[in-house]
């Protein structure tokens, strides 16, 4: 089984290497393939433009590319298995004979890890919508990986409870797809990684084998966590059929506040300041730039600010609170939020408040809105969550997703638009917005560079700077998107020889023929 | 420069708390067992229909400046409504009146809360030039308040406003309302009853410096009584039930299959 990693022993580092570089071939798929899949699935959940089906390539057009409409397959057939036996039957099938997989949900990743990178079949789970199972006392939630992030929220919301994610594309993606990329969102910070929320997996494994982790038990110390790989795999180590996940107890009261600050140094220092006054009520600490709110305002997301509280701000934060109960915890939240503010407004009697800030005699904010209704708190989010989107409908993104510390997120910016500029790419016709934002509170920061085209030009100036650039602070390349296709050259400014060794261990172990998902996360 | 026919307007805008329906759409709204009410258990905000009366009265003043003297929110219910009065005094209005009802008794019915509201104006010293109220309030969706204030006042009314100019030194406003198949101007003269629907404006936030300042605005507390009236309700709920359940959907294949599955729930003819 681990005949790969005597292999890799004995290899010096060089020759690992060109090794790994040296792609397995697959076969395509055939007419014979597509009349065996017919054996194993309804017509219905066939398409291909392969005879005898003879599905217009239009129709395949929408899993060939992604989200952004920055990488292209070009497969022939995708397949829509209803059960986790058909799943089992196509893989067994493929595997024999040497086709390679693309595991897809809802195509919503940004990294390009859903799409094939060349003629893979393309193995879409949006047929597999069932919830299995919920139980309303520990709120474990059990469900088909293809159920829609939302649809599993609005099952969940008359039982008073809520998924421990959520992300702006929570309307197409999918809990398989949420679990393969390990995707973070604006939940984190108060429900932790989905490391911790997943207590449990079904996987159909690239030979075929189901393996049945659904457990339903929060503690399971039995050895090994298997499941633990798939979290985060992006499809390379088998397809998710199953997920058990631990619901949160939905909080009584939310509400939200938009802060305009003069200067991006004051963020850390206020963000200490909130978890201080708020502790256990902080649920979001969300960060804007400038320019990247005025692209979301820009492009209709979420009601803007009045003038009067935009001017002189530098960058916006968005602090969301969750309460516990209703009316009595209601009111206390309003009262802390209302102290907080308090205490952020009051420029003379800061000193003795906020001792511990580097500047205590200035204000760490201009000035903010409170939402003053369910309305209003949706429109605030709609600012912070649209920022994806209006920079899609601006231009063609490069989107950087890197961990970093807090106190050097604009310097990253600010530098990244330096190189730009210093290759003479910062022009209208080239790169027109270079913006930050993120969740300040896991450290995220989401660079993004607003392009007018995908241009090799653009692209060498971004790369490997940004990588080298994230490297120089010891972040990571990927904080919550995954590596895909877009970033497994990228892979060692992030992980050291030992552990990308290791990877491919685990990956020769699993997938022996190297079919699932070939090409993504390791070269 | 300033006309000096003009007389300075007092507006006031009466708001209401109602149940908060939601900041996910999916929360929903429980009917009580007894059937005789929603569980109010959840939580509350100013109606929006309100919040957009209380923006445009702000708005007048943002355009006619000192024309108007003073912009007054009034809401009639328990100790827990003056949050909705502040969140008013927040968005830019001047003074609040708060008429307290027991924390136990009854929401008012809009017949009582128009009584309120005439006997509120009554006491007004310098008088009330205009009311803007929402035109309904989605709790319970009555849609009254406006039109029986209009008549026990005996005041010219313009209901579902979708815009509102108000010429102070003519004393008269100019309101366009949304109609079946397009739009109707009418021209009242003040004082007059307003009623907002939704596309009148949309509500600022309300900014923290002008939340501070809301906390020094005053509130004036009334009772009922102090009114001269009895809010007892004069309705009777018979019964509220819940909408019948959404039936879950099915894939049909083919279009045979479809008409089939039409024919079979009888929506198309055999
Ligand atoms: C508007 C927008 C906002 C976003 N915000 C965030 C955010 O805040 N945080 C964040 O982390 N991400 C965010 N993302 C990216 C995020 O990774 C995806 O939205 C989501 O997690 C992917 O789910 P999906 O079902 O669309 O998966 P896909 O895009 O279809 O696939 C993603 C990867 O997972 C694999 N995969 C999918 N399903 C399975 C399965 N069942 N078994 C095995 N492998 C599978 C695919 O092969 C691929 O490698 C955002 C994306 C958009 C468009």
């Amino acid at each position: 089984m681990f005949a790969a990693r005597n292999v890799v022993r004995r290899l010096p580092q060089r020759s690992i290497r060109r090794w790994a570089h040296t792609q397995p071939t697959f076969n395509p798929v055939t007419e014979q393939d597509i009349a065996r899949f017919q054996q194993i699935l309804p017509a219905s959940s066939i398409l291909s433009t392969l005879a005898p089906i003879s599905t217009p390539v239009a129709e395949l057009s929408n899993f060939n590319n992604d989200w952004m409409n920055k990488y292209h397959g070009k497969s022939t057939t995708v397949l829509r298995p209803c059960t986790t036996k058909e799943v089992s039957e196509i893989v067994r099938w493929c595997n024999e004979r040497g086709i390679a997989i693309v595991p897809q949900g809802g195509n919503t990743g940004l990294v390009g890890g859903g799409v094939p990178i060349k003629d893979e079949l393309i193995l879409s789970l949006g047929n597999m919508t069932k919830i299995r199972s919920f139980d309303p006392v520990s709120g474990i939630i059990v469900a088909d990986s293809g159920c829609i992030l939302e649809a599993l929220s609005e099952y969940l919301a008359p039982h008073n409870y809520i998924m421990p994610l959520d992300l702006g594309a929570k309307g197409s993606c999918q809990i398989g797809g949420n679990v393969s990329t390990n995707a973070g969102g604006l939940r984190l910070l108060r429900y932790g990684s989905l490391h911790g929320s997943v207590l449990g997996l079904e996987v159909v494994l690239p030979d075929g084998t189901v393996l049945d982790q659904l457990t339903t038990l929060r503690k399971d110390n039995t050895g090994y966590d298997i499941k633990q790989l798939f979290i985060g795999a992006e499809g390379t180590l088998g397809i998710i059929t199953g997920v058990s996940i631990l619901a949160a107890p939905a909080p009584q009261a939310s509400s939200n506040v938009m802060l305009a600050l003069p200067k991006y140094e004051n963020v850390l220092p206020l963000f200490r300041e909130v978890k201080r006054q708020l502790s256990e009520i902080l649920s979001a600490f969300e960060f804007i730039d400038r320019r990247a709110y005025e692209l979301a305002v820009k492009h209709g997301q979420g009601r803007a600010l009045n003038d009067e509280d935009v001017e002189g701000a530098e960058c916006f934060v968005l602090v969301e609170t969750s309460g516990g109960k209703r009316e009595h915890d209601e009111e206390v939240r309003l009262k802390r939020f209302r102290l907080l503010c308090n205490i952020l407004t009051r420029t003379q009697k800061l000193n003795g408040l906020l001792e511990s800030l580097m500047e205590a005699d200035e204000p760490l904010i201009n000035t903010g809105v409170l939402s003053q209704s369910p309305a209003q708190f949706s429109q605030l989010w709609a600012i912070r969550e649209g920022i994806t989107e209006a920079v899609s409908k601006e231009g063609k993104a490069y989107k950087y997703d890197i961990s970093i510390p807090v106190a050097s997120f604009k310097e990253a910016v600010d530098k990244t638009r330096e190189q730009l500029r210093s290759k003479g790419l910062l022009r209208d016709d080239a790169v027109k917005h270079v913006v930050g934002y993120g969740h300040v509170g896991d450290g995220n920061l989401h660079l993004n560079v607003v392009a007018a085209a995908y241009t090799p030009e653009i692209e060498a100036a971004l790369e490997p700077f940004v990588y080298e650039l994230v490297a120089s602070y010891k972040g990571s390349i990927s904080a919550e998107h995954g590596i895909g296709v877009m970033k497994t050259h990228a892979l060692p400014y992030t992980k050291n020889p030992t552990s990308i060794e290791i990877m491919k261990r685990i990956k020769a172990l699993f997938d022996p023929k190297g079919i699932m998902n070939p090409g993504k996360v390791l070269e | 420069m300033r006309p000096t026919a003009a007389r300075l307007l007092n507006i006031l805008v009466p708001v209401k708390r109602r149940v908060r329906l939601t900041i996910d759409y999916a929360v929903k709204i429980r009917v009580n067992p007894d059937q005789k009410g929603v569980d109010l258990n959840v939580k509350h905000s100013m109606n929006p229909f309100d919040e957009i009366a209380v923006e445009e009265a702000v708005r007048l003043r943002e355009k006619l400046k000192d024309e108007v003297k003073s912009i007054k929110v009034v809401t009639i219910g328990p100790a827990k409504a003056a949050e909705t009065l502040r969140t008013g005094l927040a968005m830019g209005a001047d003074s609040a009146i708060h008429v307290e009802t027991p924390e136990s008794s009854p929401p008012p019915e809009p017949l009582g809360v128009a009584k309120a509201l005439r006997a509120l104006i009554e006491r007004q010293k310098d008088g009330v030039d205009l009311v803007i109220l929402g035109k309904q309030a989605i709790d319970d969706d009555a849609g009254q308040t406006g039109q029986m204030l209009a008549g026990l006042l005996d005041w010219p009314q313009a209901t579902f406003a979708s815009k509102l100019v108000v010429d102070p030194t003519k004393k008269e406003a100019n309101i366009t309302q949304e109609i079946d198949g397009g739009l109707q101007e009418v021209k009242c003269k003040l004082p007059l009853i307003v009623t907002t629907d939704l596309r009148l404006n949309e509500p600022r936030y309300a900014s923290l410096p002008n939340i501070m300042k809301a906390k020094k605005k005053p509130i004036e507390k009334l009772s009922p009584s102090d009114l001269g009236i009895d809010l007892t309700p004069r309705l009777e709920t018979i019964k509220i039930t819940e909408p019948p359940k959404r039936q879950g959907g099915g894939k049909v294949e083919s279009v045979d299959e479809l008409i089939a599955k039409l024919k079979e729930a009888g929506v198309v003819g055999r």
